[in-house]
């Protein structure tokens, strides 16, 4: 589904991602961990298309097309969600309607029918009760006044609506105490499917105890420095970073 | 970003749909301004000659006056002698008995202009006055309103049927020697709208006026009073239009409202003259004196406004609240582009007991825009437990724009409460990133941003104008990011 190959970003002409390369196949979920400043953020918004990095050298491949020739709105049209560290507030902007018209948007780029208003309160209805979302949240604005944890589910709510093929959760654990990330991790788990492929990013390895990845990669200093399995992860967990990013310098 | 620059020019000469201009044989006097003008214009109309001495009047004291200079906007001095002060369709010049005497072209105009003017296709439930040029065309309804004793009708004709009425409030509220434009108004209005609610009556219907500049080189100076007599009620909607051209033209219109005891009178405005083209080429000269007087107690007038076009504005619906508990409100949206330039707000005079007062305003600013709100909250002495509330928010879309708040405030009443909120807040690129990354394209998310702006405002118009306003700035605002 995912080809990265070989990557390099620039932000400002300061290198940040030195040649990368991942694959991600439709139905894995794949953990990119790694330390602070390692490159993690840019590369979920790399992949989402916001401006302000220069991609200097190698390619993304999504389902056969060259990724970076697409706009941000038509990624999201094709199918790539990113749950955001830092979910943004629209003041005065209904979420419930936010949502509604998210989704259509990209219906009609698919050349889907527009769902209807009582279809689409029934589907909201149903999936804020999956990320345990109060109902009195979706009549706010977008985010407005949300706590750190309920802009989080509200992330979820919206991946559970849009149902993405490609999934990025760019550290969503961050901020979140345990029961609420139990319940985020929850909610993405009732996403895992054959058809949909997850990237979660993230610091800690906490995470990972409730959404169980299929890969685990190291990024530090601006390339994955291992892959391995979910026991790569507990591993980091037991002796942090530095054996690893040791290593890769020498 | 995503939208190339070939674009944006697209859209920008396509947002201003009303832009046409109607071929119809008018009526028009030669440019200049002086006292036979003022007397041919009251002659046409075949006034009283009580009508002529106010105008006289007012043109004598005017010549003594000069320009407002203290708003916060950049325009060349006009020259009144270059402007025509009267132009009507010559069919007119009789005066159609009914509709059916209209000329088809002007019929044609209004339809275009999505405001049909025959009964069967109007909008049910508002009754429409069309003042084109310098004439009111039509006015629809007035059988229905008649019968629950409603007066809907032009100006000219309340002037010549119901001298007294006017004769009792023409002028009261905003007086002659008010200021430049409403004095210049008082000496050469051509129409506008009469509208009395006699005591205790509901107005039936949602009343209208729609105004037309179509003449080139023509001034509008409309004249617009509703007098709403003891514990009686009406709604009242204006819109406004231009055809687009090189040179700019003046309108200058000045809105006289009362309200008697219990009574209450609800103005919306959607103001969408010709905004001027991107390189602030032509447009409108929007310069419209309107004020309302709370004279009974308990009454109430609510100004809401959309202002979306004119290459300048320079207005401040006013509430003078004279009466006991008598309440004041004025929500307003205006929006600024491409070279446009905004001098607006409010003047809350209290002065009677407990009398209450809000403020919500809205500035929008894109492009090269510059809107300034100006208001004046003035607590007078008598004012025992007045209240007022500001709210006072600007929005800005990229960094060519400009937003300032000139507030002013006077109490001389101890017991007076004053509120002022202010905000400034920019379309951030982490929203822009957000919605777009939810598959919304960059102008559905200003769009979705700037009506989650606006929504206090646009709760307050009548619904078919909520849904008209929330179009036209969808519109307006087309291109601005890019």
């Amino acid at each position: 589904m995912l080809q990265i190959k070989n990557l390099h970003v620039s932000v400002d002409n300061k290198p940040i991602l030195k040649g990368l390369n991942l694959e991600v196949n439709a139905g894995e979920v794949h953990a990119i961990m790694g330390p602070n400043g390692s490159g993690k953020s840019t590369l979920s918004h790399i992949l989402a298309g916001r401006d302000g990095y220069e991609v200097t050298d190698g390619s993304i491949t999504y389902n056969g097309e060259d990724l970076l020739q697409l706009e941000t709105e038509e990624r999201a049209q094709q199918g790539i969600f990113l749950a955001m560290q830092y979910p943004v507030e629209l003041p005065g902007v209904n979420n419930m309607v936010f949502l509604r018209e998210s989704l259509n948007a990209i219906r009609r780029a698919r050349k889907e029918s527009e769902v209807d208003a009582v279809a689409f309160l029934r589907m909201v209805k149903e999936k804020a009760r999956l990320v345990n979302l109060d109902e009195k949240l979706l009549k706010r604005s977008v985010n407005a006044g949300f706590s750190g944890g309920e802009k989080k589910r509200n992330e979820i709510l919206q991946m559970a609506i849009l149902e993405p093929q490609l999934a990025i959760l760019d550290e969503t654990d961050s901020g979140l105490d345990i029961d609420a990330l139990r319940v985020v991790a929850e909610g993405v788990n009732a996403l895992r499917s054959p058809e949909r492929a997850m990237i979660v990013v993230t610091h800690y390895q906490r995470l990972l105890d409730y959404i169980e990845p299929d890969r685990v990669h190291v990024l530090a200093n601006g390339k994955i420095i291992r892959s391995g399995d979910k026991q790569l992860a507990l591993e980091l967990e037991e002796k942090g970073y530095g054996w690893i990013t040791e290593g890769a310098a020498a | 970003m995503s939208v190339m620059p070939q674009d944006i020019e697209n859209i920008i000469k396509s947002s201003y749909e009303y832009g046409f201009f109607t071929k119809i044989d008018a009526d028009t006097v030669p440019p200049g301004l002086n006292e036979d003008v003022v007397r041919l214009i009251s002659a046409k109309k075949q006034e009283p000659q009580w009508m002529l001495d106010y105008r006289l009047k007012a043109f004598a004291h005017w010549q003594t006056m000069s320009g407002p200079n203290w708003a916060h906007l950049k325009l060349a001095p006009i020259d009144y002698q270059s402007i025509s002060y009267y132009s009507a369709p010559k069919s007119k010049a009789d005066g159609p008995k009914s509709l059916d005497e209209i000329d088809p072209e002007l019929l044609d105009t209004y339809n275009k202009l999505g405001i049909p003017l025959e009964e069967q296709k109007a909008l049910a439930g508002i009754a429409v006055d069309a003042v084109f040029d310098s004439v009111s065309v039509a006015t629809t309804f007035r059988e229905k309103l008649h019968g629950a004793g409603v007066i809907f009708c032009s100006m000219s004709e309340a002037i010549r049927e119901y001298p007294e009425l006017v004769q009792q409030y023409l002028g009261t509220v905003v007086p002659y020697k008010d200021n430049f434009f409403a004095c210049l108004n008082a000496a050469v209005f051509s129409d506008g709208t009469f509208v009395y609610i006699p005591e205790g009556v509901r107005c039936p219907m949602e009343l209208s006026t729609y105004f037309r500049i179509n003449e080139a080189k023509t001034g509008q100076f409309e004249r617009t009073l509703i007098v709403a007599e003891k514990g009686s009620y009406v709604s009242y909607l204006e819109g406004c239009t231009a055809p687009m051209r090189d040179e700019n033209q003046l309108h200058a219109a000045v809105v006289e409202l009362v309200t008697m005891d219990d009574a209450q009178i609800k103005y919306s405005t959607v103001q969408n003259w010709y905004p001027g083209d991107k390189n602030g080429r032509g447009g409108i000269y929007n310069f419209v004196t309107k004020r309302g007087d709370c004279r009974g107690d308990r009454s109430r007038i609510s100004w809401t406004q959309v202002e979306t076009g004119s290459a300048i504005t320079w207005k401040y619906p006013s509430c003078i609240l004279r009466g006991d508990d008598s309440v004041g409100e004025f929500y307003s949206v205006a929006v600024t582009r491409g070279k446009q330039q905004a001098d607006t707000g409010t003047k809350m005079i209290h002065m009677g007991r407990n009398t209450k007062s809000t403020i919500v305003s809205k500035g929008i600013s894109a492009g090269e825009g510059q809107n300034t709100y100006r208001g004046l909250v003035r607590m007078s002495p008598r004012a025992e437990n007045a209240r007022n509330h500001t709210q006072c928010d600007s929005l800005l879309i990229g960094d060519q724009c400009g937003a300032h708040t000139f507030p002013y405030i006077e109490v001389r009443n101890p017991s007076a409460d004053v509120e002022h909120e202010a905000t400034t807040s920019k379309i951030s690129e982490d929203q822009l990133f957000y919605c777009r990354q939810r598959g919304l394209s960059e102008e559905d998310a200003v769009s979705m941003i700037v009506n989650g702006f606006c929504k206090e405002v646009f709760k307050e118009l009548p619904m078919e104008f909520a849904v008209e306003a929330q179009k036209l700035l969808s519109v307006t605002l087309e291109g601005a990011v890019g």
